[in-house]
């Protein structure tokens, strides 16, 4: 009895030893990408992020007026501190100059969206392209290549010496006005943390065994940068990355609150209606509640997605 | 001619310090005038402590640290002086298995990607067909089931990614192989399948083997010569077998006396030589003999002003030893305690520590709570030894010694104070 039951032990071994070894191998990518698919936080991020997204593309043709449609200027008297709340024509109510709250909020998604995108991959690419060839040259370049990094990291820490909201501030100050400009602005303030970040990645991956087998095999280095070092310094890029666009749409909409944002009402944006509902914030604060939940909720939607792509990613839980 | 001859080797670490401009304040003697020949077909075995700069060696070879002097010859070409271009062309014919195999495989490639590595660096083969197919069959030749191709390292146990490391290494179909401590991270039942299929693959290809390692035992299964380093340089190099038989240098003579005998009687009787204080450090190595300061048989002239250099003493032994004679004669006694006679008189006191230290054959502990408690000749030599470097940590090491063994307890701190 006893060598029966050997017999089928390691015939169901046999079974799942070949089970196992059949198919395709997963790669760390790919195991990220099931974890963060069983995590809830990352699902409610996901969601979150995909309506703003929709709403940001369809926004503009679905809103039921013009951003620019005055047909309620009677009703609404800033002065007499008289305003307009929700009702059925006008669900979230007027403006201080009898627009439609509703329309505006939906067609204001997309500037939104595009000026957190947009500083957010300002920020990424030229903060890659420092950060890269920074780490290139500490890892591979030998003693000329660590002066090269240390030049480009003080130059760095120069950046990261500066409050970034004044940093901000100047370059819209030098650039003017326009919805531009916060991109640029919120984009420059990210180079740095991007830089440092993969800068830092890599010099951690530089050293490890596998950079030095592949030297050892005679592997290019500019090819080991690309195949080997870059490759496994990505994680912490891309979840800074997510978590950026947060940021980003949050300080977007703080120098527009500075009044630094496009003046051009034909299109509007969260961080611009905010400011502008500032001013009447007593009487009418709902005029203010609308961009301001607008905007956290987008923020937490990509923070939430990032921290769940931080523990996805996290080597550490690698098992 | 040899196939590959390091004459000379030394290898140098700068010792930077500064905030804006690195200036240097000093270096680290990693590897200091290493001479050796590894014939072609042989296993060259390397041994020594941690720290001994036997992995900065193996690494100099393939020039994967600078060599600040001297020549690294494979096949008559000098690598030491070779334009990087060429050196990287030229590391086709050396290949290096590492350590960790996990660690040297990279994570985020899988396995066809990773051997095919090098191949693409070296224009093996015409397309991506062609080198499947090699991949394929050096896979099954180390043991590898083909369908391993599209999985990535971390879905391996040890041996099988030691196997890949290996894999990866063959498919340039190099002269020699560095093997850097290829099985220490493995289980010990793995470790002889790794071992014994990097003995097939010698056999069948004619491999040419320098393998570096700490595992006593291992070096005499696969080596045909052995070099003993201490401290950047080789103290002794013979063939595997003399080696082992009759050890002439005092520091492979204690080295080898630590490693456990698998009968318990013969293991109770026999002798052990159990050095004084730490390994100094390789940033500033001791004048003269670099063993003098832990040598038990270390003499007042020459050692610790002369280097000795390593001399054939016969059947190609080599020793780098003043009195390698004398001590072979017995004409020297030791001029430190070494523990011998304690190990046989007083067994009781001293079987635990003897055990606990058997299983680390590096762990070359001091010697001063090991004195035999009636000999006060011996005794007194212990505040003389007590003068080298490293001489605190020693001290403690002895202090948790003499807990272990009690009769030795009231003696040895006393000998010391």
């Amino acid at each position: 009895m006893s060598v029966a039951t050997k017999s089928e032990k390691i015939q169901r071994l046999a079974e799942l030893t070949a089970t196992k070894e059949t198919g395709t191998g997963a790669s760390l990518w790919r195991e990220a990408f099931r974890r963060l698919k069983r995590s809830k936080m990352a699902i409610i991020g996901a969601i979150i992020i995909s309506l703003f997204v929709v709403l940001a593309i369809v926004g503009p043709y679905i809103a039921p007026h013009a951003a620019t449609a005055q047909a309620w200027r009677g009703e609404v008297f800033p002065n007499r501190g008289e305003f307009v709340g929700p009702r059925g024509e006008n669900w979230f109510g007027l403006d201080h100059l009898g627009r439609d709250m509703f329309s505006r909020m939906l067609i204001g998604a997309r500037q939104t969206l595009l000026v957190g995108i947009i500083a957010t991959m300002i920020g990424l690419v030229t903060g890659f392209l420092i950060g890269g060839i920074s780490g290139a040259a500490a890892t591979l370049g030998g003693d000329a290549g660590k002066r090269i990094d240390s030049v480009i990291m003080r130059f760095i820490d120069m950046l990261l010496a500066m409050p970034s909201l004044l940093l901000a501030v100047s370059i819209a100050a030098i650039m003017g006005q326009s919805l531009t400009t916060v991109m640029i602005a919120v984009g420059v303030v990210q180079i740095p943390v991007f830089a440092r970040l993969l800068r830092g990645s890599m010099l951690a991956q530089g050293g490890a065994d596998y950079v030095l087998a592949a030297k050892s095999l005679g592997v290019r280095k500019r090819r080991i940068v690309v195949s080997q070092i870059i490759p496994n310094s990505l994680s912490p890029v891309i979840v800074q990355a997510t978590l950026s666009l947060a940021t980003a749409i949050i300080e977007a909409a703080a120098l527009s609150y500075l009044g630094l944002g496009n003046p051009d009402p034909a299109i509007p944006e969260w961080g611009v209606m905010l400011t502008q509902a500032q001013r009447f914030f007593d009487n009418a604060p709902l005029m203010a509640l609308y961009p301001a939940v607008g905007i956290i909720i987008t923020a937490l939607g990509f923070t939430l997605f990032g921290e769940a792509m931080r523990e996805a990613l996290d080597p550490k839980l690698r098992g | 001619m040899s196939l590959l001859e390091l004459d000379g080797v030394k290898v140098h670490f700068p010792i930077k310090k500064g905030v804006l401009f690195d200036r240097t304040v000093g270096h680290v003697y990693a590897v200091d005038g290493v001479s050796l020949k590894v014939e072609a077909g042989e296993t060259y075995g390397l041994v020594g402590e941690s720290g001994c700069g036997k992995t900065t060696l193996g690494r100099s070879v393939l020039r994967l640290v600078d060599i600040t002097e001297g020549s690294v010859v494979l096949d008559g070409t000098d690598l030491a002086k070779l334009p990087n271009e060429e050196m990287r062309r030229f590391r086709r014919r050396l290949q290096m298995v590492f350590q960790d195999p996990l660690g040297s495989l990279n994570p985020r490639q899988n396995i066809e990607s990773i051997l095919s590595e090098g191949m693409v660096a070296h224009g093996i083969g015409k397309n991506q067909e062609e080198r499947r197919e090699k991949i394929k069959a050096i896979l099954e030749r180390v043991g590898l089931p083909s369908n391993a191709l599209a999985r990535y390292p971390h879905e391996f146990s040890g041996g099988q990614r030691q196997r890949i490391g290996i894999a990866r290494a063959l498919v340039l179909e190099p002269d020699v192989i560095i093997c850097d401590e290829p099985v220490s991270a493995l289980d010990v039942s793995i470790q002889a399948q790794v071992v014994n299929l990097l003995e097939e693959l010698q056999e069948e290809l004619g491999l040419t083997y320098l393998v570096i390692a700490h595992d006593l035992a291992v070096v005499r299964h696969i080596s045909d010569v052995i070099g003993v380093m201490y401290l950047g340089s080789l103290v002794e190099e013979a063939p595997s077998d003399t080696l082992y038989a009759e050890p002439k240098h005092p520091y492979t003579k204690a080295l080898m006396s630590a490693v456990p005998v698998p009968d318990p009687e013969v293991e109770d009787r026999r002798e052990r030589i159990l050095l004084t204080g730490d390994l100094p450090s390789p940033a500033n190595p001791p004048t003269g003999c670099r063993f003098h300061t832990r040598c038990p048989w270390a003499q007042a002239e020459k050692c610790a002003t002369e280097r000795p250099e390593l001399k054939d003493v016969g059947g190609g032994h080599r020793v780098a030893c003043h009195y390698t004679a004398e001590i072979a004669s017995g004409e020297l006694a030791p001029t430190r305690p070494t523990g011998i006679e304690a190990v046989t008189e007083t067994e009781d006191a001293l079987v635990k520590p003897a055990e606990g230290e058997a299983e680390v054959p590096a762990a070359l502990l001091p010697a001063d709570s090991t004195t035999k408690p009636d000999a006060p000749a011996v005794k007194e030599k212990v505040p003389a030894a007590a003068e080298t470097p490293g001489d605190p940590a020693a001290d403690a090491v002895a202090k948790d010694q003499d807990a272990a063994t009690p009769e030795a307890s009231g003696k040895g701190p006393a000998g010391t104070d």
